[in-house]
């Protein structure tokens, strides 16, 4: 494109964006509208999948051996951690030995009483049950590595919540399923509003665009100023909300952490930055997509001459 | 060059616009095309621009043939032919130099060669200091040469007006046609669809008669008598 052409396209553009003042206004409420309710919906399913993300890495899967003396098969754990740390599902694993097993255990159920363990003296009752606990990728894949781990020789058994697991990975899937669902409706919604607006710029400029097709416009060259006047509302119609929700975002978080204090101790919200380095190019994106595919929509058909 | 072999032409509904017309103008000609009204000479006009296709039949402008050109080489084509309408069709928001430049911009001229071009067509048509007057601000007489200075500024080979001078007094009616001769002189050929009948008498060019879709005649330094014949008033 030459730049004379590509400045007299920006022009255009910004011509018809002050002649259908009206118009444009609501087409960047309506794109607003779209990408502010895209943009509270990401961060709820952002904050939501980081949650379950959490939620997942806390479920593990405990190995125990058939023989789980440390101090006498320390090699073998060894070889079957190799064993289990090849296979690609396994994110780590980590050794528990007899011993750390025995004190986790004082730890736990005699608390501050260690007078109640003294009468093991130095017995371990605990000397068979070292143990790995192995962490996953993805928690979709718990019942085939617990396939997996039954399978190796030296275990004795897995233990494993099946349930948490399958609530935790059904949940990820319904939030996916839900937030496809809405995004669609509200890009379709998008696209039918600026294709609107960018018609009746059209209809204004009907004449303009007959001759200039009689004359040798190419349909690149008709379409170039809707195009920069559909991108440019979807941009401006973009970063309005964005503003709107980095500034609110923080405040909501604090709110909702004062109200319920109780939900501190489990749910970990994420940080506006980390939430708004990805939702600044999505909502800009996605407002310029919405315009230009809202603008070559409308003018399509004007295009046939 | 212009040639229809055999062209059909038929709306969706109702009789067909063109029926078995078959045509050549050679480079460099100036032919008047007379009739009467839906006698189909628009629809000529606007199957030579290829901005409708025949039912049947085939035409060719400047040795291609309009019903193999795809889609895409259309706009490349129409910047060989110059087009003068009865209405002007100006660009009501711009004035006479942006109309005229508007021609060249829109086959992405480089500004600087607009700069040089439009001024010597806006001489070309006597209207070099109206340069920055709006349509509105113009006789009829002027808007059509407004119009004409447009359709040349691309140096098309083949110029068609419909009914340029449909809506001008017969002061400005004849000084259009003097810009038509002319620019016929400097090589470009000129098909003029027109209802003006002291014009064609008196121009004694090629006149083709059309009535009801059909060439009715062709003659080589005609009149509009035959049109009169078939006029009913």
């Amino acid at each position: 494109m030459r730049i004379s052409t590509l400045a007299y396209s920006i022009r255009q553009g910004l011509k018809n964006i002050r002649r259908n003042k009206l118009f444009s206004i609501a087409s960047i409420g309506t794109i607003a509208a779209c990408v502010f309710l895209l943009g509270i919906f990401y961060a709820i399913v952002t904050n939501f999948t980081h949650i379950v993300d959490n939620a997942e890495e806390q479920i593990t899967i405990t190995v125990f051996f058939t023989n789980g003396n440390t101090e006498e098969y320390k090699a073998e754990h060894e070889a079957i951690g190799e064993q289990i740390l090849a296979n690609p599902d396994v994110a780590d694993i980590k050794y528990t030995s007899s011993q750390e097993a025995w004190d986790e255990y004082k730890g736990v159920y005699f608390g501050e009483r260690e007078e109640l363990a003294e009468g093991f003296g130095d017995d371990n009752p605990l000397a068979n049950s070292a143990s790995y606990t192995v962490y996953l990728k993805d928690i979709d894949k718990q019942s085939e590595v617990v396939a997996f781990l039954k399978g190796l020789d030296g275990i004795r058994d897995v233990n494993y919540s099946e349930s948490t697991a399958e609530t935790l990975s059904d949940f990820g899937k319904l939030a996916g399923y839900i937030s496809v669902g809405i995004i669609i409706i509200l890009l379709a919604v998008g696209i039918f509003l600026i294709s609107n607006t960018i018609m009746i710029g059209i209809s204004v400029r009907k004449e303009e665009i007959g001759i200039m097709k009689l004359i040798g416009a190419t349909d690149y060259f008709v379409r170039s100023p809707f195009v920069v006047e559909g991108v440019l509302i979807g941009l401006v119609g973009a970063t309005i909300p964005l503003v709107l929700l980095y500034f609110i975002y923080e405040k909501i978080i604090g709110y909702v952490m004062s109200q319920f204090s109780t939900l501190q101790s489990f749910i970990d919200f994420l940080p506006t930055n980390q939430i708004f380095k990805i939702m600044i190019p999505i909502g800009l994106l996605i407002g310029a997509g919405i315009g230009f595919i809202g603008s070559k929509i409308s003018i399509r058909k004007h295009l046939r001459v | 060059m212009i040639l229809l072999e055999d062209v059909n032409k038929t709306y969706s509904q109702g009789a067909p616009a063109l029926n078995g017309i078959s045509l050549k103008i050679e480079k460099g000609e100036f032919v008047f095309i007379v009739g009467n009204s839906g006698s189909g000479k628009s629809t000529l006009i606007k199957l030579l621009l290829k901005e409708l296709e025949p039912t049947k039949g085939r035409i060719c402008v400047n040795n291609r043939d309009l019903g193999k050109m795809k889609r895409r080489e259309v706009p490349r084509f129409r910047r060989e032919i110059g087009i003068v309408f009865q209405d002007f069709r100006l660009l009501k928001d711009r004035n006479v130099y942006d109309n005229i430049a508007f021609a060249q911009k829109v086959i992405e001229k480089p500004t600087r060669s607009i700069k040089k071009r439009v001024p010597q067509v806006l001489t070309q048509v006597g209207l070099s200091e109206k340069y920055k007057s709006f349509p509105k601000e113009l006789s009829g007489g002027e808007q059509q040469r407004v119009a004409l200075a447009r359709a040349l500024v691309n140096g098309p080979s083949i110029l068609l007006a419909d009914e340029p001078t449909g809506n001008l007094d017969p002061k400005n009616s004849w000084e259009i046609m003097k810009l038509l001769e002319e620019v016929n002189k400097r090589g470009t050929t000129v098909v003029v669809v027109t209802h003006n009948r002291e014009i064609v008498d008196a121009m004694q060019k090629r006149v083709i008669t059309m009535n009801k879709g059909v060439i009715v005649s062709d003659e080589e330094k005609g009149g509009h008598y035959y049109a009169d014949k078939y006029v009913s008033l």
